[in-house]
């Protein structure tokens, strides 16, 4: 009887537990100190541009405007097309480093000899600034949304091979040993054992590689291309609208923050290391 | 059913260069059998057993099982190691039917298939836990279930309860050749505790060190399930020990095995 009238709220709260809502909240305590403090030095800034009269041109990236700019942003539904834009141009970049970087990763983990061929130039290639890449996409390629995702693909396989092949040589030798002794072949070997036994590294190596490319992705599309979020940066500084810019900027740094969150849920989900 | 194993003349080196770690090997093992093999560590016990298992090609001379000679690893004859190498991204029982997996078996089919396996190995409530979560020897018993589930013909052992604590040893050592008797199974097992070598086998054979030889063999002799505290078995013990130290000392340059007539006096 008791049961059948708990209210919705009374039900959430016994899911939860009280102790466990309390460790929630005071799990919060800490981001929430260092998001006010951010939000505090930003406050500060645009008070400082503001009262000096060289830089007070700019004083719409101060936070209450910003967020006023946003709030437009989102409400006029102008903002989705340039994240849709960015986001796609990310998943196709990624989609071709994970296809790439995993093969070539698996390859020079398994064969000792090729890791050692490939690392000098691997790692010379990796610490080349994706966007020195550019003028020479630029040619290789007919459209800029090409150039860019090519960009992309060097942002992100470097991080997934080297991943890729630091999980491959963590491998257990035994769990080779036992299932050649069941008798797997090459392609069960590969599917049963060497991917999963990889995925968290894998993993690892692709929230890296989210991370680089979301930061090589705005200034890739400042050039050429008429969409995406660094389009809208540029656009926003050439017609002088400093607010929007901030707003620009604070939804990159939170849809960064969320990719690389998701990227983090999956790596604990495909985790099967013990705690 | 059981399959005869026969050692042909292996010889063994590492390298070229090497001195050999197997010398001359030359024994047969018969269906069902259980045979320990004992020797020093280091004296290439582990070397014989991956190539009865099709995990290492002797340099010289050949392994044959059924008289066909062995080449490659197959789930017909299955090695258990000291460490039990779970996946711990599947479960007890996906562990468990793993070989059945890679002989073709659907996924849902080869769990079903290892169901009472782990039943009878006491892993009952266990069969969906991760299995980073068991204990030692809970670990090694997936691994048995593993190594049964394909119906192996011979089973290869390597020091496989070395890691155990006591009672999950004792009962082990019971339970496997009783397992391998039931079924039939040939079971050879590498250990290097003498009393571990008369709980199980029936017959006991003695490696020598630098080369790795069959230097002595001894039947066991005793009816089942074996006691360590019988007379028997403590006499047993006692002849092995003797056998290993005559081995292992002052006997070093012996080249020809002794094959035991007089080891009739047992029970
Ligand atoms: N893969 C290998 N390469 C070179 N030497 C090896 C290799 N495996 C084993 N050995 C050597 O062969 C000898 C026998 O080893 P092993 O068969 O493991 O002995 P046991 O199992 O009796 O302790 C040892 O001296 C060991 O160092
Ligand atoms: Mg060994």
């Amino acid at each position: 009887m008791s049961a059948s009238t708990t209210t919705p709220m009374n039900s959430a709260v016994s899911l939860l537990g009280p102790a466990k809502l309390i460790r929630l909240l005071s799990n919060l305590q800490y981001p929430a100190m260092g998001i006010t403090g951010l939000l505090a030095l930003w406050w500060v800034g645009g008070l400082l541009i503001e009262n000096n009269e060289n830089l007070s041109a700019f004083s719409a990236f101060a936070p209450a405007p910003a967020f006023h700019a946003l709030y437009d942003l989102v409400a006029s539904g102008e903002i989705w097309a340039p994240i849709t834009s960015s986001l796609y141009r990310i998943l196709v970049g990624l989609t071709w480093g994970i296809a790439i970087g995993v093969p070539v990763g698996v390859t020079i983990g398994y064969i000792g000899v090729a890791l050692k061929v490939a690392n000098v130039p691997f790692q010379f290639l990796r610490m080349i600034s994706p966007l020195a890449w550019m003028p020479i996409a630029v040619m290789a390629f007919e459209t800029w949304d090409s150039a860019i995702i090519f960009l992309l693909v060097m942002a992100t396989v470097w991080p997934i091979i080297f991943s890729t092949a630091h999980g491959v040589r963590r491998i257990d030798p035994n769990w080779f040993k036992v299932a050649r002794n069941l008798g797997a072949s090459g392609t069960q070997m590969l599917r049963r054992i060497i991917l999963p036994a990889i995925m968290t590294d894998v993993m690892a190596g692709i929230r890296l590689a989210v991370g680089v490319a979301w930061v090589v992705l705005v200034p890739a599309e400042y050039l050429g291309v008429t969409s995406g979020l660094g389009y809208a940066i540029n656009d926003a500084r050439d017609t002088l609208s400093y607010d929007y810019l901030a707003a620009v900027v604070l939804v990159i740094g939170i849809i960064g923050y969320g990719l690389d969150s998701v990227c983090n849920l999956l790596i604990k989900r495909f985790n099967w290391h013990a705690e | 059913m059981g399959a005869s194993l026969s050692i042909d003349y292996v010889t063994h080196q590492f390298s070229p260069s090497a001195a050999p770690t197997l010398k001359d090997i030359d024994t047969r093992i018969d269906p069902g059998e259980l045979v320990a093999l004992i020797g020093r560590s280091g004296c290439g016990k582990s070397t014989l057993l991956h190539m009865m298992a099709g995990l290492l090609i002797p340099s010289q001379g050949c392994i044959r099982i059924n008289s066909h000679q062995v080449s490659k690893p197959s789930a017909k004859w299955n090695m258990m190691f000291q460490k039990a190498s779970l996946y711990p991204w599947m479960s007890v029982k996906e562990n468990a039917a793993l070989g059945l997996m890679f002989a073709g078996l659907q996924k849902a089919e080869a769990v079903e298939k290892v169901n009472s396996l782990l039943d009878m190995l006491g892993l009952h409530d266990k069969k969906d836990v991760n299995v980073q979560s068991l204990s030692g020897g809970q670990q090694q018993r997936v691994a048995l279930a593993r190594s049964l589930a394909t119906d192996p013909d011979i089973l290869l052992l390597d020091e496989p309860f070395s890691a155990l604590d006591a009672f999950t040893r004792t009962a082990l050592q019971e339970e496997v050749p009783a397992i391998c008797r039931e079924r039939g199974i040939t079971m050879i097992i590498v250990t290097h505790d003498i009393d571990e070598a008369v709980a199980m086998a029936d017959r006991v054979l003695i490696m020598s060190q630098n080369p790795g030889r069959i230097v002595d063999e001894l039947e066991v002799g005793l009816p089942w399930p074996r006691r360590h505290m019988d007379n028997g078995f403590q006499i047993r013990r006692e002849e092995l020990m003797n056998r290993f130290k005559g081995t292992d000392t002052g006997l070093q340059g012996r080249q020809q095995p002794i094959t035991t007539q007089q080891s009739e006096s047992a029970a």
